[in-house]
């Protein structure tokens, strides 16, 4: 190294023989800072990179101004860089989709607004027109095709799908439309209440193919769809909880005035905007996913220590009862239910942890819900098992069993793969891909509630 | 002589596992040691190395530790894991296969041009 080309430590700020070097490090700093895929340790780490560049360069004969310009291009554009950073660290930035590759201009922010307006209005008309046109038992039992087309359509829309991926999300929902309504129920049969609640699980997954533009095969493009999926919770409870406010504040006005408006509400105003707000929820997540992306694994952090004493008194209320044989399928169902918590709990605070973050307490804290959790519900499902045994199996046992034995069989691997990773055997990596995998499982699960159960039992 | 892009992006994995299969090393240093390698030719851009370390720290590959620099500045080491070392294995048996299948299309292309197939005499 040439003499008199030590570098002054980082941050240096005072006048020195480098002073417009510093300077302009700094200016790159900042720059490559407002990237928000690029991390501050991210920056750190090629800072460092940068200055022994430069050191380099100049140890060949360049001046601080060449240097730093050589050393600035051969480390990429921005663009570039950010566009890789985002791919390897989407949980920063799982709206790399919509953020990096096409900068989405005034234009296309108005075009967007003007179509999932016109989806909002579409969806709340169509249900309106199947309320009147049909009976209830039939609106429910098709709400997630006359919904979550038009959902499914923004998505598509929104990622410009290709031909082929259309046709994959066109092909299910008739397919599923047409096998729900040719079936011969009768709207008190329980594999048609089963089928109704199946069918929007079993649509949602398409949803989710729409989301990933047709990439289901990715892992992290799968956790993108989780993050969605919560988010659009969390966004649609808002959106309810305000929009319940101002009717209620309306209602209140114009029955001061004279006119009720208690009669048009559930036959308009709720037909027409509760499918709306779901296209509204889901713009919304997609526009300012930066902002609330940390809603759901905060809310996961509160309730994991409060889930966990209620399972522990569960386990003890349920291991002492003594005459469990007695209890029907409700203790399946709200076993899956708890299960079902879990899972969520588990999912959510995997999909925002730093994979690379080494293990924590509330990791810690995680397996141990998880454990309890499989402990309850081996109790609740021994004793199901047998009542099972005694009186044969009905469509509703045998899907909430089915549901059950799945959830089982994700949450002790997921303990397993948590466990492995505490001790510092497997990386968290091999966690979130299990938990993705093992999604679309659900999927064909309730496909088969949906689409099997009915002939199988022989609709009753 | 400029190496194609999906070459070098094909080839940087084992390349960057290799390296730190002999021993510990950082970012700039990893770049230095596949120029001396390549005896210049192979040309990254610098700032797509870290995205790749990141993910084979991800994938449990290599580990990361923050250390100091001689001048005090904050550096990244990466050090190859037991999982990083299989993986270098399992690369390297492919490449094997790749540069043996290589090596033959080479040697028949180079005799082709030798002796020109017998189709091509009628031609001419």
């Amino acid at each position: 190294m040439a003499p008199g080309t030590t570098a002054p430590a980082a941050g240096a700020a005072s006048p020195g023989p480098h002073a417009a070097l510093e300077a302009q490090i700094d200016q790159w700093r900042g720059y490559v800072r407002r990237r928000e895929a690029i991390s501050a340790a991210d920056v750190d780490e090629m800072e460092d990179h940068l200055r022994e560049r430069v050191e380099d360069l100049r140890a060949t004969g360049l001046d601080d101004d060449e240097a730093f310009l050589v050393a600035v291009k051969r480390m990429g554009t921005l663009d570039d860089l950010s566009r890789e950073f985002a791919q390897e660290h989407s949980e920063r930035l799982w709206k790399q989709l919509v953020l990096v590759g096409e900068q989405p201009g005034r234009a296309r922010s108005w075009r967007e607004l003007a179509v999932v307006l016109a989806l909002a209005v579409a969806v709340g008309v169509t249900v309106k027109v199947a309320t009147v046109l049909l009976p209830w038992e039939t609106v429910a039992l098709n709400v997630g095709l006359l919904v979550l087309p038009f959902l499914t359509a923004y998505l598509a829309w929104k990622r410009q799908v290709t031909a082929r991926v259309v046709g994959a999300l066109v092909v299910p929902f008739v397919a599923l439309g047409l096998v729900l309504n040719l079936y011969p129920f009768q709207p008190t049969d329980s594999t048609f209440v089963l089928a109704a609640l199946a069918a929007p699980v079993t649509l949602w997954s398409v949803v989710g193919l729409a989301y990933v533009g047709g990439r289901w095969r990715s892992d992290a493009r799968r956790m993108d769809f989780v993050r969605f999926t919560g988010e659009l919770a969390v966004y649609y409870t808002l959106i309810a909880l305000g929009g319940g406010v101002l009717l209620g504040l309306t209602i209140g006005i114009f029955s001061l005035a004279g006119v009720d408006l208690e009669p048009y509400l559930d036959s308009w105003i709720l037909t027409l905007c509760v499918p709306a707000a779901l296209i509204v929820a889901a713009w919304l997540v997609e526009a300012k996913q930066n902002v609330v992306e940390n809603i759901a694994p905060v809310l996961t952090r509160v309730f994991t220590p409060l889930t966990l004493v209620m399972l522990l008194a569960a386990f003890v209320v349920l291991a002492t009862a003594g005459n469990l044989a007695a209890v029907d399928r409700e203790l399946l169902i709200l076993m899956d239910a708890i299960l079902v918590l879990v899972l969520c709990l588990l999912l959510y605070s995997v999909s925002a942890r730093d994979p690379l973050a080494p293990p924590s307490f509330f990791d810690g804290l995680q397996v141990v819900l998880v454990v309890a959790a499989v402990a309850v519900d081996a109790v609740a499902l021994t004793a199901m098992l047998t009542r099972i045994a005694e009186f044969g199996v009905s469509p509703n046992k045998a899907a909430a069993l089915g549901l059950n034995l799945l959830l089982l069989v994700h949450l002790v691997w997921s303990a397993v793969l948590a466990t492995a990773f505490l001790r510092g055997r497997r990386p968290f990596a091999d966690l979130v891909a299990w938990q993705t995998r093992f999604l679309p499982v659900y999927a064909a699960w309730a496909a088969i509630v949906a689409v099997v159960f009915p002939p199988v039992f022989g609709f009753v | 002589m400029r190496i194609d892009k999906d070459l070098v992006a094909a080839s940087a994995t084992p390349l960057v596992l290799g390296i730190l299969a002999d021993g510990e090393s950082y970012g700039y240093a990893i770049l230095k040691r596949v120029d001396e390698l390549s005896g210049g030719r192979m040309q990254w851009t610098d700032g797509m190395l870290y995205p790749l370390l990141h993910r084979l720290e991800r994938l449990g590959l290599v580990e990361a530790s923050w250390g100091t620099s001689d001048v005090g500045r904050r550096r990244k080491h990466y050090a190859i894991t037991s999982a990083g070392r299989e993986a270098l294995v399992e690369r390297q048996a492919q490449w094997d296969v790749v540069a043996h299948a290589l090596r033959q299309v080479w040697r028949s292309a180079q005799d082709g041009l030798q002796s020109p197939p017998r189709v091509a005499e009628g031609w001419a």
